[in-house]
């Protein structure tokens, strides 16, 4: 196999202060799209930018590809200051949500289209296409039109046309969100894998957070034009920095505590009058004062009623330190692999997965029951004033 | 607003093809749709010495030798208008909704008065209802019927025009939403209730952009009156007169003025009030198939409406081929070549210069239609807004507002090109742009934009993407432009009237003159071998259209299909 080839040209990007301002649409005053985004993207890796709509994920990509210009800033791509260099250019290519295939050419015609833009020899344009096609597995079909092919097939070509041109960057914007369910997890893991085979460098824009954990070599999270955190996925999601951040990435819970102080790198806290340990309480824990504790769905236990703190009764799950908390369960659902309950408590409205519900006890709608904290896993964010959000 | 002109600015500068694009469509709408249209109204209000003046408005105003004319164009443009849309929805309707015979056959029909040389109908009209009719004289005995005037231009006017209103009209009910009606005849409602409640509200809209673009076409319309009109005067043709007549180049352009007002006016409330106010119902879902009403009480009298139509068309163009063939009209009807030899001969040169002219301008015309539509649609820049508009101005300006404007412009320093096979060309390509414009712009509102950035993003620059990307796809916009252009071309009259000369006379205005010399013959002949290489180029122009795209096959909708 020579796919080594196609990697050759790989490049580091860096977005330093990148900004991008629009009209609003009443005229009358500014958006701004993109706010002052700093960003390094290392040679080979892929970094995902995840987002709500309106994030500023798909003008940050735009504005790389070419097809907007900033309004201030700059973009690097193998140290070469691109940001007023035409999208034509600056040897990226892109994978479009609609693909964006050209629908008066063949197969192989839309991944020779690069090559033969470029005015290579005849041969070596054939010699790269054929190569790319063979890669993508799509050689058998080189001679139809893309209507005449399947979704995930059209979705191959538009990686084929990307990948031929030896790109220094690639980027995808949400290149899986036409396909369907399975058939997105499939395409996902292929996509992964051939990045990483051919190593080229990459930037992916998804609003879906199960797909960024799963293609990424680091996510980055965006809302309202502004990076919120960038980390690998793990990072992400067992550090979340901001509230935003832990909620748009998986569930999360957040119980209103009050911070005693530190003891070495743990927070002690109090929650509702009983005090209790956070052994890794994050980079963004306040050290004193109110704060919010997150704890992830999976990380909370339902233990019987009446269970104080430290109390027995709760060998269940290791780490998890008693009843914390005293609620009643409002809705109870049962996914087989997963039971889902909505618990509401004096101090916040609560959100507890059980794995593998057949082998503990499964309570019902109306329980009142007592909630056990996993504080290993649990992490400290500052209280955020409304005005902040 | 300054931001984002600053910005597009900076985008030109940095696209050269682009800017040079633009600068060049921006030239030619200045100086030939622009520079002849402002010629008229600073003409119109100066003296000869140059000076202002309003003594020339003041004296048509006086003597009201403009309000004839005036009075008698609106009546004719919003009787024709009225008739046309009623046939037009009629048969609309009836291709729409119902299930029935014929329809390719009805199609068809419909389509051969927009492609048909000028004067044919009026030609027809005085074979079968003149003084020598066959109808009026043959088969009745009338010695001097009068086939001359407002009837008979109402006549010929409402069969050239109706297929504009029954293609109006077709887009309207084909694309309103069937479930809506479905839903009607879900709760109960009969067709004629659906019909009334549901799909006549909807499809007024259509009905009235039907009526405005019908009046400008009747009020434009030069020919048909000019040969048939008899003492019912139309501005059109008074302006006309007025300058060759009377050499009167002031009252003439004051008239065209008064020609230009209303078709303005109608053009502006078609193009910008009513497009707002559309029911049309364009979702990228879709749409299931109509289900088409298969009622007899219902098939046969819209199937018989649309026979007899068809009948009358029949008629009138078979009467001209049969009378291209006799020797006299209503006097000898023996068979003779005689005519085709004048054609042949006489007829030849200005003949040829039609064909050359109108091949000279289609791939202008073609081409430069593509571009505007890609630039308006695709791209930004300053006064893009006024571009648009500017280039779909020239579908209001009747031909002979054109006419008298270029004379005006271009008869002296700087631009002597009154006369030239230039100045034609011009008129031409400027005149049969807006067709190409309009389904080159609504193509490309269908295609993904980002199948060209694919291009740009693979290298492509601006111009390769257009060429190799854009222009395959906009083949069938690009084709029915190209026709478009042709036959306009072809059968132009009311502008090129005035911008004639004995180097380059053309087939148009040699049939006009055989008219006025009563060789109807002649002129029927000349028309038939009109309709012939009409008919030849649309097959020509279709064989090249396909060479020039790739081979494959365009598929619709293509890579932008949901999985």
């Amino acid at each position: 196999m020579s796919e080594r080839d196609f990697s050759a040209r790989s490049s580091n990007v860096s977005l330093v202060g990148l900004t991008k301002k629009f009209r609003s649409l009443d005229g009358a005053g500014e958006v701004t799209a993109v706010n002052e985004v700093n960003l390094e993207i290392k040679a080979g890796e892929l970094v995902t930018i995840l987002g709500p709509s309106g994030c500023g994920k798909t003008t940050t990509l735009r504005m790389i590809a070419g097809f907007e210009y900033p309004t201030s800033g700059s973009i690097f791509i193998g140290g070469r200051d691109v940001a007023m260099v035409p999208p034509n250019k600056r040897g990226l290519s892109m994978v479009f949500q609609s693909y964006a295939l050209f629908p008066h050419l063949t197969i192989y015609e839309n991944v020779a289209y690069g090559l033969r833009v470029q005015k290579l020899k005849a041969a070596e344009i054939k010699e790269r296409t054929e190569r790319a096609l063979e890669l993508m597995q799509l050689t058998p079909m080189a001679k139809r039109f893309p209507s005449q092919v399947s979704g995930g097939q059209q979705q191959r070509i538009a990686l084929a046309r990307a990948i031929v041109i030896e790109p220094s960057v690639l980027l995808f914007d949400e290149p899986l969100s036409n396909l369907d369910a399975k058939l997105r997890e499939y395409m996902r893991d292929e996509l992964r894998k051939l990045q990483k085979r051919l190593g080229i460098t990459s930037l992916y824009v998804t609003h879906d957070q199960s797909e960024a954990m799963a293609i990424s070599d680091r996510v980055v999270i965006m809302k309202d034009g502004r990076i919120q955190q960038v980390g690998t996925p793990r990072e992400i999601y067992a550090y979340p920095q901001t509230k935003f951040v832990a909620d748009f990435m998986g569930k999360a819970n957040f119980i209103n505590v009050q911070v005693l102080g530190m003891e070495g790198e743990a927070a002690r806290i109090e929650i509702d009058g009983a005090r209790f340990t956070v052994p890794r309480p994050g980079s963004a824990a306040p050290k004193s004062g109110p704060a919010l504790l997150v704890v992830r769905p999976e990380a909370l236990q339902l233990v019987a009623a009446g269970n104080a703190a430290g109390a027995a009764g709760v060998e269940r799950a290791a780490g998890v330190a008693g009843a914390a908390l005293q609620g009643t369960i409002d809705r109870f659902t049962y996914f087989g692999n997963i039971a889902r309950y909505e618990v509401s408590t004096s101090n916040a409205p609560l959100l507890i997965e059980s794995y593998n519900p057949e082998t503990s006890s499964v309570f019902s709608e109306g329980e009142g029951v007592g909630i056990g904290i996993d504080f290993e896993s649990a992490r400290l964010l500052p209280v955020e004033r409304k005005e902040q959000q | 607003m300054r931001e984002k002109t600053r910005l597009s600015v900076a985008h030109l500068v940095r696209d050269p093809v682009l800017l040079f694009l633009v600068l060049l469509v921006f030239t030619g709408l200045f100086l030939f749709i622009l520079l002849p249209l402002y010629k008229i109204f600073s003409y119109s209000v100066t003296n000869d010495a140059g000076k202002l003046s309003f003594q020339a408005a003041w004296d048509i105003f006086r003597s009201r030798a403009y309000l004839e004319p005036l009075k008698n164009s609106m009546l004719l443009g919003l009787t024709t208008g009225l008739l046309a849309t009623i046939i037009g929805y009629v048969f609309a309707y009836a291709l729409t909704r119902v299930d029935m015979p014929l329809k390719g056959f009805f199609k068809t029909i419909a389509t051969i008065p927009i492609i048909s040389p000028p004067f044919i109908l009026s030609l027809s009209m005085i074979f079968l209802f003149g003084r020598n009719g066959l109808i009026t004289n043959k088969l009745f005995g009338f010695e001097d019927s009068n086939v001359y005037g407002m009837h008979s231009l109402v006549v010929v006017q409402t069969i050239s025009f109706f297929p504009i209103a029954y293609l109006t009209l077709t887009g309207t009910l084909a694309k309103l939403n069937p479930a809506v009606e479905d839903a009607a005849l879900n709760l109960g409602a009969s067709r004629a209730r659906i019909f009334r409640t549901v799909t006549l509200p909807l499809s007024i809209p259509g009905i009235l952009s039907s009526l405005l673009l019908v009046f400008i076409q009747s009020m434009e319309d030069f020919s048909n009156p000019a040969v048939i009109s008899g003492n019912f005067s139309t501005l059109a043709v008074e302006a006309y007169r007025t300058i060759t007549g009377m050499y009167d180049m002031r009252g003439g352009s004051l008239m065209a003025l008064m020609l230009l007002a209303p078709t303005l006016i109608a053009f502006m409330l078609q193009k910008y009030w009513l497009a707002g106010k559309s029911f049309v119902t364009v979702t990228g879902k879709p749409t299931v198939s109509r289900q088409q009403s298969r009622e007899p009480k219902l098939v046969w009298p819209l199937f018989a409406f649309c026979m007899l139509v068809s009948a009358v068309i029949i008629l009138f163009y078979g009467t001209v081929l049969v009378g291209a063939f006799v020797k006299i009209w209503g006097i000898n009807f023996s068979f003779t070549w005689a005519h085709f030899k004048y054609v042949m001969t006489l007829g030849w040169i200005p003949l040829r210069n039609s064909v050359i002219l109108a091949l000279g301008s289609t791939p202008v015309a073609g081409l430069l239609g593509m571009i505007i539509a890609f630039l308006v649609v695709r791209k930004e820049f300053p006064g893009k807004r006024a571009m648009e508009f500017v280039s779909m101005l020239t579908f209001a300006v009747p031909g002979t507002v054109v006419g008298i404007g270029y004379i005006l412009a271009f008869n002296g320093k700087p631009f002597m090109w009154t006369g030239s096979a230039f100045l034609l060309i011009m008129a031409f390509t400027f005149r049969n742009m807006p067709v190409g414009i309009e389904s080159g712009t609504s193509t490309l509102m269908q295609i993904d934009r980002s199948i060209e950035e694919a291009s740009t993003i693979l290298g492509a620059t601006g111009a390769v993407t257009f060429r190799r990307i854009s222009l395959p796809m906009l083949k069938q916009a690009f084709f029915s432009g190209l026709v478009y252009s042709f036959v306009r071309a072809m059968t132009a009259v009311s502008a090129v009237i005035f911008l004639i000369s004995p180097r380059w006379n053309l087939a148009t205005i040699s049939i006009f003159s055989l008219f006025e010399s009563s060789k109807y013959s002649d002129a029927a002949a000349y028309i038939v071998v009109m309709i012939l290489i009409i008919v030849v180029a649309i097959g020509l122009l279709n064989l090249i259209v396909n060479l020039l795209g790739n081979s494959g096959q365009i598929a619709s909708g293509g890579s932008s299909e949901r999985a």
